[in-house]
């Protein structure tokens, strides 16, 4: 399903990512772990297509589709979400007015009918109660005032209205208690299914004793330097990233 | 014992009574100022000598101020002596009775602005008195607010059949030489609409009046004035549009409103006066003192704007609390984008015991666009335990624009609460990321997150008005990023 091959960025003159390859499969959950600075969230910004970043080596590829080619927007309507380490407030644009508009937008990009008021509405409940979000939050404006559990739990719910083939999570469990940490989780295994892949990104091993990946990755200074199964979160969290920096030097 | 001075006076105005030269069957007036165009006006009109008089005195007020020089805009100086200062439409003598009996072309013209007048009649529930050029040309409904003994006509019919009450409150919330504007237009206003509304009725319709500009090198000077009696209440909607000009033109509106005890006066507008072409030539200049008197204890008036139009803006709808526990409001949306500049905001005087005033404004500044808040609130030493509330927030599109915020607060009692909040925000390229993340493209997130922005505003206005003036905002925003 995306298919990313020696990728480079850079974002202001400085080059971010080295040369990654990343293979995911439908249905599949893949962690990318690193500390910080060593090219999570760049990774993320350019499966977005953020414009500050700009790729200068490498391809990009959602279902054979050349991401490069595609505008933020388009990508979205392709399928692909981003849930945001930090979720951007929009003042006075009330929280479920906004993913009916996101949800009709991407309708409308692909040929389908626009959901109704009613309709949306019964979308928007069964969804929020599929991944445990208050309803009041619905009815809040996007993000303002949120806490940092809230706007976390508040991506989760557009990821399940919006019903994404590839989901990105870039940090979504920091800053979190570990409550929130277990609803977030729980909200994203709800979601996993066949026609779908993750993509997770973080810090720490702690989200994936809930979200238990398929494959996972560790990035270092812009590279992945080792692959594994979900043993190879645990034996970060032993050993720390510094016991890859042996795998650095080899890259 | 009439004084010399009066005298002296009484020979000038007869003096122009005959030394009158212009042709009174004329349609239009040629360029320029002076006493006696200002005679033509009020002959035209046929009105009494006392309002002649009062012209005359504004004029001669006039002639000794100075154009205001404080605001923040900048634009050519203004040639008064090229400016025609009256123009009406063919149909003038023989008014129509119904809309039946308009000009076509004229109905065409409104129908090109979105305002079809028929379906208005029909289907808003609209009494609309609308001004073309300079005289009223159709007004609807009239009969059945007359069963409840409202009064909604133009200003003119109003100087025809309610003279006393004209008399009794023109030029006394905004005198004829309150300022250099304010007394241009009391010198030769030409229309504008006039609403009674006696004690303890609630007028059952929303009163609308659409001005229009369209006479080439005309300025317009609109003359409104609103009256509340004792616990009644109005809502007054004026809404504006003009077609595209290559010329500079000058408006100069004046607005009085008086609210006596009880009585509630809701004054909504959505100005979209062309603002100029990208260069900024061409656009409007709306030169505008719009003033409520809280006459009466427990009365409101509240001001709610959406400005979006015209090359320059200056612009202060004020409050005067004159009445123990009465209240000001001022809800405001402001955009400035290409060139256009607007210097827009409130003026809250309190002078009653409790009288509290909100004051909640927005500016949007895009492309060039100069926006600047200015603000005054004034306690005054009678004005026991008054209290405001004043939120001022500007946006910015883009990197070439600007906002500007001039509050001034004036205490003189120390019982007085104040409150001030202030902020500024550039739109930010995160917020739009963040929009097309989800699938939202530039220009819906843009136009959703300006609406959003406004919405404290945009939920005072009147439902019809309120989609309207979204509409407004994305028209006017259009293009603006990316």
């Amino acid at each position: 399903m995306l298919r990313v091959k020696d990728l480079h960025a850079k974002v202001e003159e400085q080059e971010i990512l080295k040369g990654v390859d990343l293979e995911v499969r439908a249905g599949e959950v893949h962690a990318v772990m690193g500390p910080n600075g060593s090219g999570k969230s760049t990774l993320a910004q350019v499966l977005a297509g953020k414009e500050d970043y700009e790729v200068t080596a490498g391809s990009l590829e959602l279902d054979g589709e050349d991401l490069q080619e595609m505008a933020p927007e388009e990508r979205a309507h392709a399928g692909l979400f981003l849930a945001f380490q930090y979720p951007v407030e929009i003042p006075g644009v009330g929280n479920s007015y906004f993913l009916k508009a996101a949800v009709n937008a991407n309708r409308k990009a692909r040929g389908e009918a626009e959901l109704d008021a009613m309709d949306f509405l019964k979308l928007l409940r069964e969804r929020a109660g599929l991944v445990e979000v208050d309803e009041a939050l619905l009815r809040r404006p996007v993000n303002e005032g949120f806490s940092g559990g809230e706007k976390k739990r508040n991506e989760i719910l557009q990821m399940a209205v919006l019903e994404p083939r590839l989901a990105v999570l870039d940090e979504t469990d920091s800053g979190l208690d570990i409550d929130a940490l277990k609803t977030v989780a729980a909200g994203v295994n709800a979601l996993r299914a066949e026609n779908r892949a993750f993509v997770v990104i973080t810090h720490y091993q702690r989200l994936l004793n809930y979200i238990v990946p398929d494959h996972v990755h560790v990035l270092l200074d812009g590279r992945i330097v080792r692959s594994g199964g979900s043993e190879l979160a645990h034996e970060l969290e032993e050993k720390g990233y510094g016991g890859f920096d042996g795998a650095r030097a080899e890259a | 014992m009439p004084t010399a001075t009066d005298t002296i006076e009484a020979l000038a105005e007869r003096d122009y009574e005959y030394g009158f030269v212009t042709d009174v069957e004329q349609d239009t007036a040629p360029p320029g100022l002076s006493e006696d165009i200002i005679a033509f006006i009020s002959a035209k009109k046929n009105e009494p000598q006392w309002l002649l008089d009062w012209r005359l005195q504004a004029y001669r007020g006039w002639l000794k101020m100075v154009e205001p020089q404080w605001a923040n805009v900048r634009y050519e100086p203004i040639d008064y002596q090229s400016i025609c200062y009256y123009a009406a439409p063919k149909s003038d003598d023989d008014r129509p009775k119904s809309l039946d009996e308009i000009d076509p072309e004229i109905l065409a013209t409104y129908e090109k602005l979105g305002i079809p007048l028929k379906e208005q009649e029909v289907l808003a529930g609209v009494a609309v008195d609308a001004v073309f050029d300079s005289v009223s040309v159709a007004t609807t409904f009239r009969e059945k607010l007359a069963e409840l003994g409202v009064i909604f006509c133009s200003f003119s019919e109003a100087v025809q059949d309610h003279p006393e009450l004209v008399r009794k409150y023109l030029g006394t919330v905004v005198p004829r030489r309150d300022n250099f504007f304010a007394a241009l237009n009391s010198a030769v206003f030409s229309d504008g609409s006039f609403v009674y509304i006696p004690k303890g009725v609630r007028c059952p319709m929303e009163l609308s009046t659409y001005f229009r500009i369209n006479a080439m090198n005309t300025g317009q000077f609109e003359r409104t004035l609103s009256i509340a009696h004792e616990g009644s209440n109005v809502s007054y909607l004026e809404g504006c549009t003009a077609p595209m000009r290559d010329e500079n033109q000058l408006h100069a509106a004046v607005v009085e409103l008086v609210a006596h005890e009880d009585a509630q006066i809701k004054y909504s507008t959505v100005q979209n006066w062309y603002p100029g072409d990208k260069e900024g030539v061409g656009g409007i200049y709306n030169f505008v003192t719009k003033r409520g008197l809280c006459e009466g204890r427990r009365s409101k008036i509240s001001w709610t704007q959406v400005e979006t139009g015209s090359a320059v803006t200056w612009k202060y709808p004020s409050c005067i609390l004159r009445g123990d526990d009465s209240v000001g409001e001022f809800y405001s949306v402001a955009v400035s984008n290409n060139r256009q500049q607007a210097d827009t905001g409130t003026k809250m005087v309190h002078v009653g015991k409790r009288t509290s005033s909100t004051i909640i404004s927005k500016g949007i500044s895009a492309g060039e666009g100069q926006n600047t808040y200015r603000g005054s609130v004034r306690i005054l030493r009678s004005a026991e335990d008054a209290r405001n509330f004043s939120q001022c927030d500007s946006m910015l599109i883009g990197d070439r624009c600007g906002a500007h915020t001039f509050p001034y607060i004036d205490v003189a009692n120390p019982t007085a609460q104040m409150e001030h909040e202030a902020s500024t925000s550039k739109i930010g390229e995160d917020q739009i990321f963040y929009c097309n993340q989800r699938g939202i493209d530039t220009e819906d997130a843009v136009s959703m997150i300006v609406n959003g922005f406004c919405k404290e505003v945009f939920r005072e206005l009147p439902m019809e008005f309120a989609v309207e003036a979204q509409k407004l905002l994305e028209v006017s925003l259009e293009g603006s990023v990316g």
